[in-house]
């Protein structure tokens, strides 16, 4: 897979990209090779790699891209969003279709409870303002595995508008400082999911299955705020925590329950913005930055070279690792939108407006469902800042991984050590395995409650720390035994005989007078030596903290 | 196109089909040209086959255009006749589905429990008849 060189960094506030800058162009001794004048015209996409600059070269102009965002995610419920017919992701083709979503005539939408309350949670969480009156409309398009002939939506007045969804990405030199970034959420609306067509190439035909029509989708258009790959997939991956923890999406992309559409341009700081296009089927987490990047790199270098930008549709072809213009769009679309006739507009209310003496079945109050939102990932992370004085890097971590959380603050519950030291563990020790053997939490052969033990013979002083990565091994390979019988079986106990360290370290000094003048000249090295010669001599289980202490005094006396 | 020789007619005939043509003109309506017709195809897969048609077209047009004697200035736009009617909800249960087989009946071509997409997915024969067309009067 051709994968451009990215030549452009996220420094403080905005993404800047350095232009390609042939030689050839401006007349620069060096020659590129990559921009000669029979590239003109053509989008090229796969660069001779170049020295990789961070700041723009002098003479060359500063490009700024500009990244906006529609996510479509499924919302998790029982049934679809017009009709009773279920929701599941793995079912025989066509047996969760109902009358109405397979559009047979006669057939009325009416709409699901749950959806409006996944909406409302949504727009809550994402600061917006709902809508108390809110739209349905009709979108038109023809479409094998759209039944109807249109999708119903909310194009003219959505229900919620007008929020903030807060990310943060890794700045500095090294990485290791977190930002927070915002971009502005335009609206979130209802909208219906299309059916699924599979392409039978043996056959040379298309196969339709209506399951998944009519499921329910949130719409979230994030404004053009982002200003490259990374940033847009830190937003997505802060979305999609969100939806996960309201319950309101399950949010999986690899099960195509959360789906991303980028809107790309490129322009010089300064003027005006650029012709944008449409990226399509961006469903994946891994090559979601590196698709979005790879266009705004297509769009300088078409730039450059004299081109032209088309307001198109282009898809990310993963195998070519481009974006390529998407065939079948012939002049822009008209959806010819009109209001569903079918349906009354949308009422919700609020503790003040609430209509007294209705079915409360019938009736969305937004203050009931403002009060039992579940808690947020960002609130989730300040708390485990503050309870645990932990970075808020190690937040992240702590929540970026599926069921990590909960083995943490298992841990927690059972031991006495340091919650420094407990997170220090599970993020380093306990993840770097888990990553190494590509096994998710719920698979780790190692307990909460195990890890709760060692770390609490680490804490009392009764093994070392390297004693304590030797059992946590062999906990890893072999079940059944807890670390305190291994480290019985394996004598791994710190020395608890000072009289006899004592002796040894004596015994040592004596054995190395070399070193020991050294030591006393005032070279700071070889003290380590002895401290290691003296490991060895106690196979081990000395501390090493102990060591250099006992060493001192000796050597000062 | 045979759209154009149906304008081409009306400007070489004088009198009523004239007449009424430019009755609506003033009023702001908009003329329906060959682009218009086939753009209006495609999008909703309707075959204007005739001169007929045309004509419907026009005349359903102008009737509609008489909407625009009244004064609307400060008038909210009624978008449903059912604004007062409350949305009804319904609850978040299993109550339909696994109906595949009667479903599949409607089918003209079915392939195991899969519906088979008309060849261009939506692309009728009919439609590439126009560019044929054009080829012709050239």
């Amino acid at each position: 897979m051709a994968t451009p060189v990215l030549r452009w960094c996220c420094l403080g506030r905005r993404c800047v990209f350095a232009g390609i800058g042939g030689g050839s162009r401006r007349g620069r001794g060096v020659p590129t090779g990559s921009t000669s004048s029979e590239k003109r015209g053509q989008s090229s996409v796969a660069q001779q790699p170049l020295i990789t600059a961070q700041k723009p070269r002098k003479g060359e102009r500063e490009w700024a891209a500009v990244v906006g965002l529609e996510i479509h995610a499924q919302i998790a419920s029982n049934s679809k969003l017009f009709s009773g017919s279920q929701v599941d992701f793995a079912a025989p083709p066509n047996s969760l279709v109902s009358f109405f979503d397979a559009s047979l005539p006669g057939t009325l939408p009416v709409l699901n409870r749950r959806c409006v309350e996944a909406a409302v949670m949504t727009g809550l969480a994402l600061d917006c303002h709902i809508n108390r009156r809110s739209l349905f409309d009709r979108k038109h398009y023809f479409y094998a595995d759209l039944p109807a002939g249109y999708q119903i939506t909310q194009q003219r007045l959505p229900i919620a508008v007008n929020g903030r969804l807060a990310y943060s990405i890794c700045v500095g030199k090294r990485r290791s400082q977190m930002v927070t970034r915002t971009a502005g959420v335009k609206q979130i609306q209802l909208e219906q999911d299309s059916g699924k067509s599979l392409h039978d190439s043996l056959r040379s035909q298309t196969l339709i299955d209506l399951n998944r029509a009519g499921v329910g989708l949130l719409e979230v258009v994030l404004e053009p705020d982002m200003s490259c790959g990374e940033e847009a997939a830190a937003a997505v991956r802060e979305l999609q925590l969100i939806l996960q923890a309201l319950g309101t999406s399950q949010a999986n992309m690899a099960e195509g329950q959360l789906r991303v559409d980028a809107n790309i341009s490129v322009h010089h700081p300064g003027e005006p913005l650029g012709i944008r296009t449409e990226v399509k089927n961006l469903n994946s987490a891994r090559f979601l930055a590196k698709a979005i990047d790879c266009e705004i790199q297509r769009q300088i270098s078409e730039l450059e070279n004299g081109g032209k930008i088309l307001n198109e549709t282009r898809s990310f072809d993963y195998k070519l690792g481009c974006t390529v213009p998407m065939r079948d769009k012939e002049g822009k679309q008209d959806y010819r939108f009109m209001p569903e006739p079918n349906l009354p507009p949308l009422l919700l209310y609020d503790s003040r407006s609430l209509p007294i003496g209705t079915d409360p079945q019938q009736v969305i109050d937004i203050d009931r469902i403002r009060e039992r939102l579940p808690e947020l990932p960002r609130v989730t992370r300040e708390k485990l800042v503050q309870q645990y004085g932990m970075l808020p890097e190690h937040s992240f971590a702590l929540l970026n991984e599926v069921g990590l959380l909960e083995f943490f603050q298992n841990v927690i519950k059972e031991t006495r050590a340091e919650p420094k030291k407990v997170t220090s563990w599970v993020l380093n020790t306990l993840l770097g395995f888990l990553k190494q053997q590509n096994l998710a939490v719920s698979e780790s052969p190692v307990t909460p409650s195990a890890l709760a033990e060692l770390l609490d013979l680490l804490d009392r002083k009764a093994i070392s720390s390297s004693a304590a990565k030797q059992v946590f091994e062999e906990l890893w390979r072999s079940k059944g035994k807890t670390p305190a019988q291994m480290v019985a079986e394996k004598k791994l106990e710190l020395m608890q005989d000072a009289e006899a360290l004592e002796q040894l370290c004596r015994s040592t000094l004596e054995a190395h007078p070399q070193v020991v003048t050294d030591v006393k000249k005032g070279n700071p090295r070889a003290i380590n030596k002895l401290i290691g010669l003296v490991r060895r001599a106690t196979l081990g289980r000395a501390d090493p903290t102990a060591i250099k202490e006992v060493l001192e005094r000796q050597l000062s006396s | 196109m045979w759209v154009r020789a149906v304008w081409l007619g009306l400007r070489a005939s004088a009198g009523g089909r004239r007449g009424f043509s430019s009755k609506a003109d003033p009023q702001g309506s908009r003329r329906v040209t060959a682009e218009l017709i086939e753009h209006l195809e495609r999008l909703a897969l309707v075959d204007f086959g005739s001169q007929e048609a045309v004509a419907r077209l026009e005349k359903a047009i102008a009737f509609a255009d008489r909407l625009r004697a009244v004064d609307t200035d400060g008038v909210e736009p009624m978008e449903s006749v059912l604004e007062d009617r409350c949305l009804y909800l319904r609850s978040d249960n299993v109550v339909e589905g696994n109906c595949a087989e009667e479903l599949l009946q409607n089918s003209h071509r079915v392939v195991e429990e899969y519906f088979v997409a008309p060849p261009g997915m939506c692309c009728p024969k009919w439609l590439n008849r126009l560019s044929h067309s054009k080829l012709r009067m050239q």
